[in-house]
């Protein structure tokens, strides 16, 4: 980051959950500013999606602090600064987030999908609401299955709309948990061709992800998730290319087959 | 004139009035007991261990009771201690509690059915718990519910004819008045089935028709 870098749009400090006795997050720390693009790579049960659940508190963490557009909070329940409901509610309507398994909503159409959310939570009137709609839904190219139901819509287009569904809340921050794991390889692309358009844009975002590539080519920032701490983080090249930790070096060892597995599709994703 | 069309017309109009008796306390009954069974079934799902237990006493004791005798409790049962209830407020009360049970098990099973991940979706978008349940989880549940939900809607009509018991005059007490009178008891009770069997005809069409309704939505 250059000495003149913005506020971060984002502060996390010292996140901690547990669950029972198993402790996942082990005090977390993480900076982000506006623009970033922070994937964030590790084995399975290292955190990696927890951590993210925590951000817009879906699941909040147990203890630690967050800083987000004004908001301080304190997730230890016994803090003065712990959020209320309606804060929570707020925090998460200003954070977009995309599950791995989309979780469109089955009864609505695509548009009602989109526009659901915008109405209900930011009150805005059924014609504000589908104009930006349409315009999102024209832009993923799925205009023309706006009166579908979601269920007649490939993975990769479901998935497209579960991010247009977050896009049209005119989030300050996006998170993406596994959002290409679901899918088949062959739909993975359009999925992060879009996200990668999202980046180019300016879009703070940040990604649990397996796509090593796209970690490479579209992050700032990567993060190694371990056993519920930060292993190792900085620039991709440094990362991905230079790992220090031995845990690190076995991971991405252990992936690299996968990676190279599913690379030939993505050529051509990213220049 | 035929006995059969003499028969039509000096029954049929008491017949009739019987029928929409049976037809209305059908339909209050059910709008009661789902609001019992929701009411129920989110209670069972509450952070408060108090209203989960009332929701679960509530089920267990109404599913494990016979009808008849929680009928019995509310018309003859209440006055003693103070509630004095006329016949058809007391008995759709009680086969709304009744059913409630049912339908409260019946809507358990329709939420459980909804990934989590639904909720998450709504939750992440800034919903509240209950703008989740009312316009994300809900009308899924009911979609899914709809022919169990129906099969309690008919169990809830026949059971219109206990309330022979407490003098409404439903279809089965009205024409137990008219046996008695006639002694033709085949003739009377065979007609009652047939006004029974078009009652259900019509609630299981209805019914159809909003599935039909909700399937072209998928």
């Amino acid at each position: 980051m250059t000495q003149d870098a913005p506020p971060p749009l984002l502060k996390l400090r010292d996140i901690r959950k547990s669950f029972g006795t198993l402790d996942v997050l082990k005090g977390i720390d993480l900076e982000v500013a506006p623009g970033e693009v922070v994937s964030i790579i590790g084995a399975s049960g290292s955190g990696k999606s927890t951590f993210l659940r925590s951000i817009n508190a879906i699941e909040p963490a147990d203890k630690g602090r967050m800083e987000f557009e004004g908001w301080d909070f304190d997730f230890d329940r016994d803090s003065r600064f712990f959020p209320t409901d309606r804060q929570l509610q707020a925090l998460r309507s200003r954070i977009g987030m995309v599950f791995q398994s989309y979780n469109l909503w089955p009864h609505k159409t695509v548009l009602q999908n989109v526009i659901h959310a915008p109405m209900g939570v930011l009150g805005q009137s059924r014609t504000e609401a589908t104009e930006v709609a349409d315009a999102l839904l024209d832009r993923i190219g799925l205009y023309d299955k706006r009166d579908a139901s979601p269920l007649r819509l490939s993975g990769g287009q479901q998935q497209r709309v579960a991010i247009a569904r977050a896009l049209a809340m005119k989030p300050r921050l996006m998170l993406f948990d596994e959002v290409t794991s679901a899918l088949d390889p062959e739909l993975v692309n359009e999925v992060l061709q879009l996200m990668a358009s999202l980046a180019d844009e300016g879009m703070t975002m940040l990604l649990v992800t397996h796509e090593m590539s796209f970690a490479r080519d579209v992050s700032s920032r990567v993060l190694f998730f371990d056993q519920g701490e930060i292993g190792e983080e900085g620039p991709p090249s440094k990362v991905l290319r230079a790992p220090e930790s031995p845990r690190l070096q076995q991971f991405l060892h252990s992936i690299l087959h996968d990676d190279l597995r599913t690379s030939t599709a993505k050529k051509g994703l990213i220049q | 004139m035929s006995e059969f069309t003499h028969d039509v017309l000096v029954y049929g109009p008491g017949f009739l009035s019987a029928a929409w008796t049976v037809l209305w306390l059908t339909l209050v009954t059910i709008g009661v007991s789902w609001i019992f069974g929701l009411a129920a079934a989110l209670g069972q799902r509450s952070d408060m261990r108090a209203v989960r237990s009332v929701a679960a006493f509530y089920v267990w004791f109404i599913r494990g009771t016979p009808a008849l005798i929680q009928i019995f409790i509310i018309y003859f049962g209440m006055p003693q201690v103070g509630v004095r209830l006329s016949p058809y407020t007391a008995g759709v009360l009680a086969l709304a509690i009744n059913s409630g049970a049912y339908v409260t098990e019946i809507i358990r099973s329709g939420l459980s059915a909804i990934p989590a991940g639904q909720t998450e979706s709504s939750l992440a978008l800034g919903f509240s718990p209950r703008e989740t349940m009312r316009t994300v989880i809900l009308p899924q549940v009911f979609r899914i519910i709809l022919p169990s939900i129906t099969n309690e809607a008919l169990s809830t009509l026949k059971n219109t004819s206990l309330l022979s018991t407490i003098t409404v005059v439903e279809l089965t007490l009205y024409a137990q008045t008219l046996i008695s009178a006639t002694f033709r008891p085949f003739d009377f009770y065979i007609a009652v089935a047939v006004i029974y069997l078009v009652l259900t005809t019509i609630l299981t069409q209805l019914a159809a028709f909003f599935e039909r309704r909700y399937a072209r939505l998928y």
